[in-house]
């Protein structure tokens, strides 16, 4: 199995990034900031304006290392990605599909029933955990009604009547998100996802979370050949990394959704790592950003056991190992796709 | 793994300073200097072996030495640093 490499984030908006050698430099006003060989990484994060020398973006695209851009409140700019690569053959299979709606269909429900199987374990997780502390008759209906709905994903054939079985699955999900935060509740509740910009702390660290997902999901994806740009469920649009939406949506929830709410649980961040625009908007200060990512880091580190593989890996190849078995379901050399059902 | 590098390279004539730069230019393409002549590289196996290659083939056996101490995947706690210019650990969260 491939070893998962470190992410470098930068978190000072005003970093310039050059290349020596096989090293990446971080200049500051003319001042050395760092100097890392650029093999131990896989994937470069910049949240700041000053931006990467042509240098550096050309030699990381060679060598499928990420580079990412963001605002400094953690909104995606670019993503810089170099020749295509891998199989003609794998893409052309891709594209096929992509235009036929009922192959579509039946790729995408295999993402949404990854979603809804991990969204109802989730809450299975809390009535077995934490059974004084939340309404457990309540999660335990929910929990039947999403594998209800799972039934009716398993023979969706057409992606209109999938997204109104996804659509449900998320309401009776959603309802719930608020009731498994057990700490802090006067500064975390989650009340509706807003976004663009996030309204409360849940929903900014929602947004910071998804956003790094998907970029980690696009790179796996374009690293085991497949165009990321091409999705099944979610529809084309200029810019959007199509295909790498539709994959996250089962690690959302799991991956994402569980980090949050660990930070909060644990206490990692309080409100005083948020800040309020005049907007309304809610970001994360420079300290609270740092805290996340580091946490975010620590986690990737974590080792499990693949469910549908059984080998042991880190949970931070996850995307790089559904990617895999994505290619591999393409080529045909699996029936079907598995998505991570994660228990 | 870790391996950490260090060398003493002669530097009376002007082929012997080249043979210095040269030699640092190689191992900070690979790790990060900790001291002036010394280098800590996380490498696999394959850079591992391409990275020795690349500094034997450099020095002039008969002036300088290389010394390659293996510290395996367990560095961690084998490394203990005081004083001034800590390093940065490359495989734990790195956010500048």
């Amino acid at each position: 199995m491939k070893k998962l490499l470190n992410t470098l984030f930068i978190n000072q908006p005003d970093v310039y990034l050059s290349l020596d050698g096989d090293n990446i430099v971080l200049l500051k006003e003319q001042e050395k900031l760092g100097r890392l060989p650029l093999h131990n990484l896989e994937s470069i994060v910049s949240f700041g304006y000053t931006g990467a020398s042509p240098a550096l973006m050309g030699y990381c695209a060679e060598r499928n290392i990420s580079i990412v851009f963001m605002t400094i409140n953690g909104r995606f700019l670019a993503r810089v990605i170099g020749a295509s690569r891998g199989n003609v053959v794998l893409r052309k299979k891709q594209y096929a599909i992509s235009e036929d709606e009922a192959l579509s269909a039946r790729v995408a429900r295999n993402f949404i029933l990854g979603k809804v199987y991990n969204h109802k374990w989730m809450l299975e997780r809390m009535t077995r955990d934490y059974p004084l502390r939340i309404d457990v008759a309540q999660f335990k209906e929910t929990s039947l009604h999403l594998s209800g709905l799972m039934l009716g994903i398993r023979e969706c054939e057409e992606l209109e009547r999938l997204r109104g079985l996804e659509g449900q699955a998320a309401v009776s999900y959603n309802k719930f998100l608020d009731s498994m935060i057990l700490q802090q509740k006067e500064d975390f509740f989650f009340h509706t996802r807003s976004r663009r910009p996030p309204l409360d702390n849940v929903n900014a660290m929602l947004s910071l979370a998804y956003t790094l997902l998907a970029n980690d999901m696009a790179s796996a994806l374009e690293g085991v050949g497949l165009d990321a740009y091409v999705g099944f469920m979610h529809r084309d649009r200029p810019g959007r990394a199509s295909l790498a939406l539709d994959v996250m949506e089962e690690l959302r929830g799991i991956y994402a959704d569980r980090f949050v709410l660990s930070l909060i649980n644990k206490k990692v961040l309080n409100s005083g790592d948020f800040i309020r625009k005049e907007n309304g908007a809610v970001l994360l200060t420079e300290e609270g950003r740092k805290k996340f990512l580091t946490a975010w880091q620590s986690r990737k580190q974590d080792k499990i056991t693949h469910p549908y593989l059984g080998e042991n890996i880190s949970w931070g190849l996850v995307p790089h190992v559904q990617a895999l078995l994505l290619a591999r379901y393409l080529r045909g050399d699996l029936d079907e796709y598995p998505p991570f059902l994660w228990k | 793994m870790m391996v950490v590098i260090t060398y003493d390279v002669r530097t009376v004539d002007s082929s012997g300073q080249r043979r210095l730069r040269q030699v640092a230019k190689v191992c900070q393409n690979y790790g990060q200097r900790v001291q002036n002549s010394v280098f800590e590289c996380i490498v696999d196996a394959a850079e591992w072996a391409a990275l020795k290659l690349r500094l034997i083939e450099l020095i002039d056996p008969e002036q300088d030495s290389l010394r390659f101490y293996q510290l395996g995947n367990q560095y961690k706690n084998k490394v203990e640093h005081v004083g001034i210019k800590t390093s940065l650990d490359l495989e734990g969260p790195l956010i500048l």
